[in-house]
């Protein structure tokens, strides 16, 4: 990935909305103690660096400013891996099913 | 001079940016002090017949119904002699969004279109945001999306950053947060600045929405098997699903269906927690909205909530999360149906319930939805395993949210827990009571509380007795 977006490039900005003592009276302690963060993604409007502020616009067409925190960002998320506590269970269900076959009380 | 911006600032203008963003003035719905006609105020949304008709513009609706052979083979060999109800599915997975969500999304973005709003807004991190996006879509309005995604760490919930992904595929603008109920205040501040339509999950339009899905299958199994279902099992978070679901199966008589709420257990884990946000595989279905909810409406996005569920439920259980993984395998494995997980939250009930019914009797599982990246047992159980959860197999008794996922060593080992309806209700009365403080409550408030707790005037008052001197000790 580029250090640099050029206008037109699809980026993602970062904005703290609420800094840690003005967040809303109900929310629990350790969400008190850190901000409140927002993360949009939209067309660079001008030439910027990581880190550096960023003016964009969104699919909706609103212009938006923040800090460039990702150039043509990767969604990221994935199938995980194999979990070897669910690659048996199919076998073993269809294993019951196969002994309960010809039991006149399971059709 | 600008807007205030300041989280007081905003939230003290949050009726009048309401107002103007749902465009239905709720405080001519009031009756009472805490009552208001909810009848009328559904009555917004058009009759049934209008509903499907609009849904079907949007190629919404009308989803198949099957039987589950190989499950219901299943519950048979797991039941007592003679005991194993038909276990059938409604797959909602085949509305355009890959959810039922599309039903409710419908009826807004159609109203939203019609009055003139330039796009319509959700605050949603489920299913709900990428219909709103689909149907925003093929209505030609814009679109923003409000997510609570991200921990403080930047870390995303897989199942949500798979959410925010489906909306942008359908065009939408996607305003990504971390953990904390302030999201209410994002979404206020887009709706005052864009003039957007608030497409609430919680309006008339939104539940109006669903009840085509109640509707419907009670009308294909009268078609398939001459009856309706015995038994309609829903997954239960904020009560639309299973307001919108009982409301349907109403109106096509299937008065005798008993509605079933089913909810994921996640008891002890805080919602608004930074710490706990990651910790939950599970993102919607669960207890941390199906219990407020449930014992709150009101605590919605909109002044009055129209998704009401203790008027509707019958019955409400819990199942765990390490359930509702295994049974997505068994729907996959023995159906040929990879869906979910967390649509299956209802069907992990349905298995249960089953069991404990006669063989003529019909269980409907009334919903699934897509599984993707991110939203995939796969996906959800590596995320927990690198947050430190442990995944094992064994009793899912000792399921333990946010350390622990057990899945069943065997089907015989799924179950469900009761949640008491009553329980419920004390909540509900409670919290009425602290909602009413000094003001004197009206014949018509008690005829309220009654048809939302669906208790009688009596029995209301009985219990509010008892909830006050128990608030006095």
């Amino acid at each position: 990935m580029s250090e640099k977006a050029r206008p037109g490039d699809w980026v993602q900005i970062h904005r703290v909305v609420l800094p840690p003592g003005e967040r809303a009276p109900q929310v629990p302690q350790d969400t008190q103690a850190v901000p409140l963060e927002m993360r949009v993604k939209g067309f660079a409007l001008d030439a910027a660096g990581l880190g550096e502020t960023a003016r964009i616009r969104t699919t909706t067409g609103r212009e938006l400013e923040g800090r460039l925190v990702g150039i043509w960002p990767a969604p990221g998320h994935d199938f995980g891996e194999p979990v070897p506590e669910l690659l048996t269970i199919g076998g073993e269900v269809r294993a019951r099913l196969a002994e309960g076959e010809g039991d006149p009380d399971n059709g | 001079m600008g807007r205030d911006l300041s989280y007081a600032g905003v939230m003290g203008r949050r009726n009048d940016i309401m107002l103007k963003a749902v465009g239905i003035d709720y405080r001519s719905y009031a009756t009472g002090v805490l009552a208001f006609d909810y009848e009328a105020l559904m009555r917004e949304a058009g009759d049934i017949a209008e509903v499907r008709r609009i849904q079907r513009e949007t190629h919404v609706g009308d989803t198949p119904l099957w039987e589950l052979g190989n499950i219901t083979r299943l519950v048979r060999a797991l039941a007592p002699p003679g005991k194993g109800a038909r276990v059938f599915l409604k797959d909602e997975a085949a509305n355009p969004s890959g959810s039922f969500k599309a039903r409710r999304a419908a009826l807004s973005v159609y109203h939203a279109a019609r009055k003139g709003y330039p796009g319509v807004s959700a605050a949603t991190s489920g299913n709900y945001g990428a219909a709103v996006a689909s149907q925003a879509a093929m209505r030609r309005v814009g679109c923003i999306i409000i997510q609570e995604v991200f921990d403080s760490r930047g870390i995303g919930q897989p199942e949500i950053v798979e959410k925010g992904r489906a909306c942008e595929a359908y065009g939408a603008e996607v305003v990504q947060l971390t953990v904390g109920p302030e999201l209410f205040y994002v979404f206020l501040v887009t709706l005052e600045e864009t003039g957007y339509f608030n497409a609430s999950l919680y309006t008339p339009y939104s539940v109006a929405g669903i009840e085509t899905l109640g509707y419907e299958l009670a009308e294909q199994m009268v078609a398939r098997e001459g009856r309706p279902p015995d038994v309609v099992v829903v997954t239960h978070a904020g009560g639309g699903n299973v307001t919108g679901t009982a409301r349907g199966l109403r109106k096509a008589g299937a008065t005798a269906a008993q509605v079933v709420g089913v909810s994921v257990d996640l008891t002890g884990l805080h919602m608004a927690s930074d710490r706990d946000f990651n910790r939950k595989s599970f993102t919607t279905g669960h207890t941390g909205f199906g219990i407020p909810f449930a014992t709150w409406p009101d605590r919605a996005d909109v002044p009055r909530n129209a998704a009401r569920s203790l008027r509707y439920l019958d019955r409400l259980v819990l199942v765990t999360q390490g359930e509702v993984f295994y049974v997505t395998e068994l729907l996959a494995q023995l159906e040929g149906l990879e869906r979910g997980p967390a649509g299956n939250t209802s069907l992990a009930a349905a298995i249960v319930l089953a069991q404990e019914l006669d063989r003529d009797k019909i269980v409907v599982v009334q919903e699934t939805e897509y599984t993707g990246a991110g939203k995939h047992p796969w996906a959800q159980l590596t995320f927990s395993r690198r947050n430190g959860i442990a995944v094992e197999r064994g009793d899912p008794a000792g399921n333990a949210p946010g350390r622990r996922i057990v899945l069943p060593r065997d089907p015989e080992q799924l179950r469900v827990k009761e949640f008491p309806l009553d329980n419920v209700r004390r909540s509900y009365l409670r919290n009425a009571l602290n909602q009413a403080g000094d003001r004197r409550l009206l014949p018509e408030d008690y005829r309220f509380l009654a048809d939302d707790t669906r208790l009688d005037e009596d029995r209301v008052r009985s219990f509010l007795k008892e909830v006050a001197a128990s608030e006095a000790n």
